[in-house]
């Protein structure tokens, strides 16, 4: 198991077009990849379970996976800014 | 002039005037009880089938209909068409249906869960829930075999009423014969904002009191102002709407420079946040930049950006207006806008606490590294006295201070006037600098003791504030007598009247967005300067915001 910490870059947090630039990632992978804020997981492949997290921007999201590759591609995501 | 008398008011967020039949938008499907009942379990797998197929097919549907649209209208179009298919709802609903659901009540059940959760997390997240109640009545629509709801078609043209619209209903929106929208719930940031302003539809959000609108009413809506109103004369609105689109043709066609009627010249420049924003101003009529927000280029940054990395970004603004005014404000974070690498430990009251100049308090090197870099990218641009004002200046000492870093650096200090304690004594501050930049959003949240960022005080954080415009005044008078410029950047130079009022009151730059440039530069050109002192005087005799700013339109339409 992989886990990664960091630090949520968009500016309007994990939100309508961050979340589903993520999902979609996620989704592209076989192993179950969850995102946990503050002890919630929910499951990196649905955009509204990520919405629900309400992770504002500057926000610490863990992101674990049995898969290393889909920990840094979707942890590489969340830092950035995907709203720019 | 505006007729109020059976006026509905809500916020205006695309201006224009439109004349028609009310029109609203078809009501969501019912779910019949005869849904309630419990499934059995050996049907449950068909239900669950049933239930894919018909999510499927909205989702599908939207996509279709997103490939016909273009611009912001696709895009909300597709956001919705994968929220339709989301795998976290596909769960939820699966996990219902299970347990004995049809499909109808767990996708009722289903979205409730979300919407609940998005209420909760309020701010931007509980924008999604009309996206959710929209796929809801789209699915449940479907599974009950009933037609698509949302947005009729009419024949004729009308004004569209709703609740708020969803983002697949603003969508598909034809011009030509939605002459206006209204709303009762939205903000300025909702999707029916946002595709209004992309279809040039006038539009209002927020206003509450348009359930008492019946389909049919005949209504004037005016984006601009933010009013609805019933049982105008129809000769007068359609030659009121007639006149309206003429307006609208001449802001397009106004190229500038700004002056009056009689020929006195007026700055009119732009307010911009980086090289990218500054290139799209150039396309603007403007006469240069008025105020380059600094901070948004720290914003992303995680460290500091050193000198040089300043320098490069600054200089793009530079290049962007050769030869021309630009005026950068140093660092501004803190409050709303919050830098990684200067983060102040958790305020009780951010909007009072270190922001602007103060956090020179803690680091004063970072002001002194900002303004070598922005004399650097002066010297590689070949700028000489490039300007340079401070934000949130409250003191003399503050403003000495700094006159001193910059002049030490062959800049030309200045300072914002936003703290009230500085336009209380303009000319003492004006004595230590070369000129003074008025910010009327935070002049007027200090003045009011009103957070700018709360809705439910959009009334006290009125520019046309009485109080607020004697600050101004006060400010604009120093700068007359010490033959020093005062300008404004904040909002209000960007309604056209406010800003007559300002010259009137003896400013001499206006800097906005550079998308509000022209239309404020068609008003200043149709009125004198006389005119404007004139009308300047009667508002600053007004008592309240209304009468200010009914005062100013009379004197000046």
């Amino acid at each position: 198991m992989t886990k990664q910490t960091v630090v949520v870059g968009s500016s309007v947090g994990l939100h309508a077009r961050p979340a589903a630039m993520i999902a979609q990632a996620a989704g592209a992978y076989e192993e179950e990849i969850l995102l946990i804020l503050d002890g919630e997981e929910v499951d990196a492949t649905s955009s509204l379970m990520i919405m629900t997290l309400g992770a504002d921007c500057g926000a610490s999201v863990t992101v674990e996976s049995e898969n290393a590759d889909a920990v840094a591609e979707i942890a590489g995501l969340i830092a950035r800014d995907l709203d720019a | 002039m505006i007729d109020t008398a059976n006026a509905i008011t809500g916020t205006g967020v695309v201006a224009g005037l439109g004349y028609a039949p009310a029109l609203w938008v078809k009501p969501a499907p019912v779910v019949p009880q005869s849904c309630e009942a419990h499934i059995a379990e050996p049907e449950r797998e068909l239900e669950v089938a049933r239930w894919k197929a018909a999510v499927t097919l909205v989702s599908e549907r939207l996509s279709a209909r997103a490939a016909n649209a273009s611009g912001a209208a696709a895009e909300v179009l597709e956001a919705t068409a994968a929220l339709a298919s989301d795998r976290g709802l596909q769960r939820v609903v699966g996990k219902l249906i299970a347990a004995g659901s049809s499909a109808e009540s767990a996708t009722v059940a289903a979205i409730a869960q979300f919407i609940e959760k998005f209420e909760k997390l309020g701010g931007l997240m509980a924008e999604r829930v009309t996206d959710l109640g929209d796929i809801r009545n789209r699915v449940i629509s479907e599974l009950l075999g009933l037609p698509e709801p949302g947005v009729p078609t009419p024949e004729t043209p009308i004004i569209l009423l709703a609740d708020d619209l969803a983002p697949a209903d603003t969508a598909t929106l034809d011009p030509s014969l939605i002459l206006g929208i209204a709303t009762r719930l939205g903000g300025p940031t909702s999707h029916t904002a946002i595709i209004a302003r992309q279809l040039g539809i006038p539009c209002i959000v927020a206003a509450a009191k348009i359930t008492d609108i019946h389909d049919g009413d005949h209504l004037l809506l005016d984006g601009g102002v933010g009013t609805l109103t019933l049982g105008s004369d129809p000769v007068d609105a359609e030659a009121r709407v007639v006149a309206d689109a003429a307006r609208r043709l001449a802001v397009q066609a106004w190229t500038g420079p700004g002056r009056t009627h009689d020929g006195v010249a007026v700055e009119l420049l732009a307010n911009v946040q980086d090289g990218a924003g500054a290139r799209t101003a150039a396309g603007f009529p403007a006469q240069g930049v008025g105020l380059f927000r600094t901070e948004l280029c720290f914003l992303s940054a995680q460290t500091e950006p050193s000198v040089d990395e300043q320098a490069a970004i600054y200089g793009e603004v530079l290049a962007a207006f050769p030869g021309q005014k630009v005026v950068f404000r140093t660092l501004d974070a803190g409050s709303d806008k919050p830098v990684p690498f200067v983060l102040h430990p958790d305020e009780e009251n951010p909007a009072l606490g270190v922001r602007g100049i103060r956090l020179g308090q803690g680091d004063p090197g970072l002001l002194e590294r900002q303004l070598d870099a922005i004399a650097l990218a002066a010297e590689q641009q070949g700028v000489r006295n490039a300007k340079v004002m401070a934000p949130m200046v409250a003191t003399i000492d503050e403003a000495r201070d700094f006159a001193a870093a910059c002049r030490a650096r062959a800049l030309s200090p200045g300072i914002m006037v936003e703290v009230p304690s500085v336009a209380l004594l303009a000319e003492a501050f004006l004595a230590e600098v070369d000129f003074m930049s008025i910010g009327t959003n935070d002049l007027t949240q200090y003045a009011m003791a009103a957070d700018r960022m709360a809705p439910s005080l959009a009334a006290l954080t009125d520019p046309w504030q009485p109080a607020v415009l004697h600050l101004i005044r006060s400010a604009a008078s120093a700068g007359v007598s010490s033959q020093k410029p005062v300008g404004v950047c904040g909002e209000a130079a960007a309604d056209p009247f406010l800003a007559c009022v300002l010259i009137g009151l003896g400013l001499t730059s206006l800097s906005m967005a550079p998308n509000a440039l022209a239309a404020v530069g068609l008003q200043l050109g149709s009125v004198s300067l006389e005119q404007c002192q004139h009308a300047a005087a009667a508002v600053l005799r007004c008592t309240t915001a209304r009468e200010a700013r009914s005062t100013a339109h009379e004197l000046l339409s």
